[in-house]
Order: C-alpha cells, then sequence, then structure tokens
C-alpha cells in the first residue's frame, strides 16, 4: 500500500501542472459534457443531436445497438473527431473550439485510451508500452518504468512484464493496455468495447481490476459497450438510439 | 429448490443436528433466503416418516432441536437420483413482457417507453448484483453469475424486440 502511495503523489505531482485547464475550470459542473452534438459521414448521420455529461470519477456505459452512433460519440467526446455541429466541454474549456494541437495535448496528458485490440507497440515489451506515454512526456526512463511496474501490478499483470505482446493472452494484453491508460494518471479514460474480444471469464476479470483502479484514482471512465454485463460495471448507463442519448438510469433500490 | 434433497445431500457427511442443518444450509445456499427452523424440522419429520434419515440420537432435554439425524440407505439412494435427473428447463413461455408490451401496442401507448423502463431496471439489478459479486467470494459470484446470465438474456430479448417495434404492432393491430 505505501509503494502505491508514493507512486500515486508522485505521479499527480509529475502530471497535473501539464495538464490543460485543471485549475482553470468552474468547481460545479461537470467535467466532460456534450450537447447537440452532429456528425454526418457523408450522407449517412451518425449522431443526431446526442447530449452528455460525466462528472469526475464517474464510470458512465454507453450502449446501443451497431450503428446507433456510440462509437461515434466516444471519439468526438475524446476529441478524436470534430463533430459538424454542438459543443463540447472539458473542464469548463470549448473542445471543439480548439486547434489540433491543444486538442491533441489534451488527449495525451488528461485522457487515457483503451481500444478492442491493436493497441500495444508490438516491438515494445509490456513494461515498455505501460511506460511509452510518461516518457514521450519526457519522464526520466527510471521514473516511467517504476510508475509502469506499479500500474502492471496494480493490474495483475506484472509477471508479463518482460514479455513481448504476442507473448501474452489476449485478457493480459487487455490489461496492459488498461495500466498505459492510467499510467499518465488521466482524468478521463475512454474505453471503446474494451472486453468486445475476450472471453467472459477473462471479460470480467478486466473490467472488475479496470474499474477498481479508476475508482482509486478518481479517473472517470466513458465505457462503450453493447454487452450489458459489462455496462454493469459502470454507475450509470446512457443509451444511444438512431444518433440521440438518453439517460434511463435508474437510482438505486435504497435512493428511491 | 428441493429443500429435503439438499439437507439429505448435506447430511451425506455425517449425521447432524437439526440447527447444524439449518447453518450449514444458510451458509452454502441460503445466501438472501435462510431457512426458518420450523421448515427444517417439517422436512426433516417427512423424511424421517419416509425412511430417507433416522433419529441418530437425542439429547437430554427433550424436543425436536436435541435431536441428531443420520441419512439412510434409501436417502442416499435418493439424492443420488436427484442428481442423476436433470433439471427441467425452464419454458419462458407465458411472458409477463411480452404481453405487455402487446397491449401496449394494442392501446396505442408507448411500447418503446416500456421496454425501455424494464431495460433499466434490469441493469439496475445487474448492477446491484455485479457490486456484490465483485466483493464476494466464488460462491458469490457463481451464484450471481447465474443471475446475471438470466438478466441478460432477458436484455438480449428486450432489444431484439425494440429493434422489431414496428413490425410487431402492424401485426397486432391487424
Amino acid at each position: 500500500m505505501h509503494q502505491a502511495y508514493t507512486h500515486r503523489v508522485y505521479l499527480v505531482r509529475i502530471v497535473l501542472p501539464m495538464s490543460l485547464g485543471s485549475s482553470s475550470g468552474p468547481a460545479s459542473g461537470p467535467l466532460l459534457g456534450a450537447s447537440g452534438l452532429r456528425k454526418a459521414f457523408g450522407s449517412t448521420p451518425a449522431l443526431d443531436g446526442a447530449d452528455f455529461a460525466l462528472s469526475p470519477g464517474e464510470v458512465v456505459a454507453v450502449m446501443g445497438p451497431s450503428g446507433s452512433g456510440k462509437s461515434t460519440l466516444l471519439h468526438c467526446l475524446a476529441g478524436i473527431v470534430r463533430p459538424d455541429a454542438g459543443t463540447i466541454t472539458y473542464d469548463g474549456n470549448d473542445v471543439t473550439a480548439m486547434n489540433d494541437a491543444r486538442r491533441s495535448a489534451l488527449r495525451r496528458r488528461d485522457f487515457g485510451f483503451v481500444f478492442q485490440f491493436g493497441q500495444l507497440v508490438p516491438e515494445l515489451t509490456c513494461a515498455e508500452n505501460v511506460a511509452l506515454p510518461l516518457r514521450l512526456d519526457g519522464v526520466r526512463r527510471k521514473d516511467a518504468d517504476r510508475a509502469a511496474l506499479h500500474w502492471l501490478e496494480r493490474l495483475e499483470v506484472d509477471s508479463v512484464a518482460r514479455r513481448r505482446p504476442d507473448q501474452i493472452s489476449g485478457g493480459q494484453g487487455q490489461r496492459v493496455a488498461v495500466a498505459r491508460a492510467l499510467v499518465t494518471a488521466p482524468r478521463v479514460v475512454f474505453a471503446d468495447e474494451p472486453t468486445g474480444a475476450l472471453d467472459s471469464l477473462s471479460g470480467e476479470l478486466v473490467m472488475r481490476l479496470f474499474t477498481e483502479a479508476a475508482r482509486d484514482t478518481g479517473a472517470a471512465v466513458v465505457l462503450v459497450t453493447h454487452e450489458t454485463r459489462v455496462a454493469a460495471y459502470s454507475d450509470r448507463e446512457i443509451t444511444v438510439r438512431d444518433g440521440r442519448s438518453r439517460d434511463f438510469t435508474l437510482a438505486p433500490a435504497g435512493a428511491r | 429448490m428441493s429443500i429435503g434433497h439438499t439437507l439429505l445431500g448435506l447430511l451425506e457427511s455425517g449425521p447432524r443436528h437439526g440447527y447444524d442443518l439449518k447453518r450449514a444450509f444458510d451458509e452454502k445456499f441460503g445466501h438472501d433466503r435462510p431457512l426458518h427452523y420450523g421448515q427444517v424440522y417439517s422436512t426433516m419429520s417427512r423424511l424421517l416418516k419416509n425412511g430417507l434419515v433416522e433419529v441418530d440420537g437425542v439429547e437430554a432435554g427433550g424436543g425436536p432441536e436435541r435431536k441428531r439425524y443420520a441419512i439412510t440407505e434409501a436417502g442416499i439412494t435418493d439424492v443420488e437420483a436427484w442428481l442423476k435427473q436433470p433439471e427441467k428447463p425452464e419454458p419462458y413461455l407465458q411472458s409477463t413482457l411480452y404481453t405487455k408490451v402487446v397491449l401496449a401496442l394494442l392501446t396505442g401507448r408507448s411500447a418503446g417507453d416500456l421496454l425501455d423502463t424494464q431495460r433499466a431496471e434490469h441493469l439496475r439489478l445487474m448492477r446491484i448484483l455485479t457490486d456484490r459479486k465483485r466483493r464476494g467470494d466464488l460462491s458469490d459470484q457463481l451464484i450471481c453469475d447465474h443471475a446475471l446470465f438470466h438478466l441478460e438474456a432477458d436484455l438480449r430479448w428486450l432489444e431484439l424486440t425494440a429493434a422489431r417495434l414496428d413490425q410487431l404492432a402492424t401485426e397486432v393491430r391487424a
């Protein structure tokens, strides 16, 4: 425990001063919000007036049938795709108004990403993969390696630290990817079908360790999934249908 | 669940008192629904009458709770037969949800809203079970998983029905 605490302090100290607008945003309101998002690919509308709000530390599942626009919503929120209309705010700043360089810096420093597959660099060991975002941000090798090992331990995959991605299982690979997403102490982690290529048991383990680690660090999570058992690890779900989002979440029984 | 067979099965490892049986049952299978003492004693007297258990000893003080029960050969055969017999799968053909959807369509109410509300209620329960599973041991995990897979099956039906509402509306109103 004590070791984990030391790393945590270290990461916060290194990463937060570089965060965009981490102290400029309003004290209240969502950490990440969107309203009236529209996005079309050619003549096909993917988003048709979608809204979204994410509080700090919250795990929100985005659900919906294939082609409903849930991945497009995630890509817009993460600043990967620019919407045709609507606004996205992160920590009080208008993301849609940022230039590419600022959006790119935001993605690198404040956001973490986990995708379905193909995200680890095959030439690097698992430990090097996890250390990579810190190294790219100029953190010294020794410190980056130590932080990487901490996160591999946290996700219970420190035993594969020296192996390359093709020498580990799919479930281990996803846990390494989660470790890499969390190593920069992001405030929001975007996960697009993180268990989509895994069997039930591996998927459950990934989700349990992922959500526990995110909750411990206070990172909010936007989780796109079509699997309800995966969505059940969230605090709340929104449903995207025909490019529009709705929140049907019911309060826990005790609160009703 | 057959409480009689379960109690018999618990007796196979050795004779027990009624309160021991209740405790073992609650610990292993009771989870949300612990047995009442009354259920244990009425079940044990039935098993006794049918020759599946016998009284192995009675402690001083009398009363049914002082009896120690042992399983008989007939009891062991009965447990064996129960374990070998597959459970009848639930047919799920009398679905309240299906009835509600059709009635909503027939009366011009929103079947889509009905499905969405049901979906949210299912997900709420799934979230509670997932949380319990996360904190629990392997027994908790397996019990919750069984419930979660059933809820997931319901949710898949809800999705599929939501996607076919227009078609269903045309058919039921024809």
